[in-house]
């Protein structure tokens, strides 16, 4: 018998790759090639560097009040100028991304956590189950997201929960919001992947549902949800700076992004000292892009099939 | 005589139709209309239809994917139907069912060598270390090489699939393979490999087979015994000489009218006169009355339109379902 069609076909890309080389690994190497993907990862990265480390090196990272500096313009002892209070703004902004990035990237955490324990209960088990957790997922779904954050930030201010505390609160609002899609998305990439052949295929074998579930169904979903859980962290940063934005967020003294553009919310402000908000406004906007360019060429780079 | 390796009777599996906000039950689709089959150890069984007359729902109601509505299956005399999820499971290594569609039956992010092994190591039939000798003995067997294991079933071509899909079912050494068209989504040379591998396997291993195939053909090489279906139900059974030197029934007279001779101008002595069949096969969901053949049957008469045939025996190892023959 003749032994296999393209088996020289086979044999050449074996040497290219290493034996066995992982998906993840496989996709890892495209990823690398993805140039737009990798800047924005690259891009990513650095943010997160400064915002932690450049700090340490200022010598206003105590945020000390400076009246005798105060709305002074971009100079070599202040490189984004100063505030209303004299405070540097450089300083300000790396402190902002720390909370803003934490926030983000915790929120994002805890509603992955959430939403994919209860959206992969709901779609294993189905019933009842899935019935409840569904139409919780669903009624918080129908409201748009930033009318809760609002009354939800509203109620903060108005129980006086004090501010040190307030950038942990915003962080569960964010997750209380964005646990229900994550739990939809997981739900019915389980019903989905369910119905496929192979896990037919699985039935016949005899596999038992441990397997099933951990070995071909998650396997199935985890890529998508990797996805999805990175477009989040654009999307929390988003919120929180909107929240912040309109005082309902994290509050002054601590910064965020989205407080120091509040703080330059009138008229003067806006047209005689631009350095108050386009730092922050900037630093929001090259984030976000950054991350949803990295989450696209995640999507790409994440499918099996594949080849470059 | 020995009791029966596979013993399926009077088989019927309806999938109900559902429409409307409160998904009532509108019809049913009688994918399966009652299907005796009676399949002695080391025999292979060829079943034969057109797309669509119910082939797969007979192989995944007897590996009990889909629920019967009624009938038996019985596999070494045990009723597989009734048995708890448990007794099954534990059933399931020594009766393997081949998928008719290659690429969905291999899950995209499991390798060949787990996919092949995995059921070995779960249903503790076999350690990691010889799981994996196991395998590469089965997959060399069905002409796959060793630098295969590591590779995910992207890497492969629909034919290199399908061995993959075979050596999955037969590591676990099973007793019966029920192989749903395993040669219908390949390029004919390619299926020649894949029949000549059955048959091998079946000399070297003492198989026995159900080969589901809408060709005759197909089955002609591999089936000492042949079945044709039509609709969801059985027309005639009988050995393969028999039913290819003196099919009864006129559908599978028109079907081997159908068969191409490999030298047309050579008649084969068996080659009756074409039957051509007109229009195409009713829907499941609304099966005609009597026989349901007799839309298609050039030979129908008023018997034909009102009676159901009954599934008779017509003298050795012949069976039939038809009013005229
Ligand atoms: N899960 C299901 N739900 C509803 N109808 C189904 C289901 N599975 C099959 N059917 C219907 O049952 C009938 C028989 O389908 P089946 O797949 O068994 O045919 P087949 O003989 O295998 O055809 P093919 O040669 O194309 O594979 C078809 O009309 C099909 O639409
Ligand atoms: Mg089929």
């Amino acid at each position: 018998m003749a032994s296999i069609s393209g088996g020289a076909v086979e044999l050449k890309r074996s040497q290219a790759v290493p034996v066995r080389s992982s998906l993840w690994r496989q996709a890892m190497l495209r990823l690398r090639k993805n140039k737009l993907a990798m800047s924005g990862l690259g891009f990513i990265i650095f943010m997160f560097l400064i915002c932690f480390i450049g700090p340490l090196f200022s010598p206003y990272a105590d945020g000390k009040i400076d009246t005798a500096n105060m709305y002074s313009a971009p100079s070599w002892e202040h490189w984004l100028g100063t505030d209303l209070l004299g405070r540097d703004m450089m300083t300000r902004l790396l402190q902002a991304g720390r909370i803003s990035l934490t926030v983000g990237f915790a929120s994002m955490c805890i509603s992955v956590l959430i939403g994919s324990i209860l959206g992969a209960i709901a779609g294993y088990y189905r019933g009842i189950v899935d019935q409840v957790i569904m139409r919780v997922a669903d009624l918080l779904l129908t409201i748009p997201s930033l009318p809760i954050l609002f009354i939800l930030g509203a109620l903060l201010s108005e129980w006086k929960v004090p501010t040190e505390y307030r950038m942990y609160i915003v962080m569960l609002m964010l997750s209380f919001v964005g646990w229900p899609g994550l739990a939809r998305l997981v739900r019915s990439q389980m019903l989905s992947v369910r119905e496929r052949e192979f896990m037919q295929a699985a039935t016949v074998l005899g596999l038992d549902d441990r397997r099933k579930l951990f070995h071909h169904m998650l396997p199935n979903i985890i890529p998508l949800l990797i996805v999805v859980a990175t477009l989040n962290i654009g999307g929390s940063i988003l919120y929180e700076s909107v929240l912040s934005f309109f005082g309902l967020g994290v509050m002054p003294p601590t910064p965020t992004w989205g407080n120091m553009i509040d703080s330059a919310n009138n008229l003067i402000d806006f047209e005689q000292h631009p350095w108050l908000w386009i730092p922050p406004g900037a630093a929001i906007f090259t984030t976000v892009i950054a991350i949803n360019i990295f989450g696209d060429g995640l999507r790409d780079v994440l499918d099996p099939k594949q080849k470059k | 005589m020995t009791e029966a390796l596979l013993e399926v009777n009077h088989l019927k599996t309806y999938f109900p139709i559902t429409s409307g906000l409160f998904n009532r039950t509108v019809g049913h689709v009688k994918a399966v209309d009652d299907i005796s089959i009676t399949l002695k150890e080391g025999e292979a069984f060829g079943l034969v239809g057109e797309s669509g007359s119910g082939k797969s729902t007979v192989g995944k109601t007897i590996v009990r994917l889909a629920d019967k509505t009624s009938g038996e299956v019985k596999f070494k005399g045990i009723d597989l139907h009734q048995l708890s999820e448990k007794e099954l499971r534990k059933l399931r290594p020594k009766l393997q069912l081949i998928f008719q569609d290659p690429y969905s039956s291999l899950n995209p992010r499991v390798r060949v060598g787990d996919a092949i092994g995995e059921a070995l190591i779960n249903h503790g039939l076999a350690t990691k270390a010889e799981a994996r000798e196991l395998v590469l003995e089965v997959m060399d067997a069905c002409g796959l090489s060793t630098y295969h294991y590591d590779r995910f079933p992207h890497e492969f071509s629909g034919g290199q699939r399908q061995r993959i899909g075979i050596a999955r079912a037969l590591v676990l050494n099973p007793d019966l393979i029920i192989a749903d068209e395993p040669v219908s989504a390949l390029d004919v040379s390619i299926q020649a490999q894949i029949i000549n591998l059955f048959r091998k396997l079946q000399v070297s291993r003492g198989l026995t087979y159900l080969f589901i195939s809408h060709d005759l053909s197909v089955v002609e090489h591999l089936c000492t015994r042949i079945g044709v279906m039509y609709l969801g139900t059985m027309m005639e059974t009988a050995s393969r000489d028999e039913l290819f030197r003196n099919p009864l029934h006129p559908y599978t007279k028109a079907l081997l009218s159908a068969v191409p001779v490999p030298i047309p101008k050579k008649k084969r002595k068996d080659q009756k006169e074409r039957i051509v069949l007109s229009g195409d096969i009713p829907n499941p969901a609304n099966p005609p009355s009597g026989c349901k053949f007799h839309t298609r049957c050039p030979f129908a008469t008023d018997i034909c339109r009102e009676q159901l045939p009954v599934f008779r025996h017509a003298g050795g190892d012949h069976y039939i379902a038809c009013h005229l023959a």
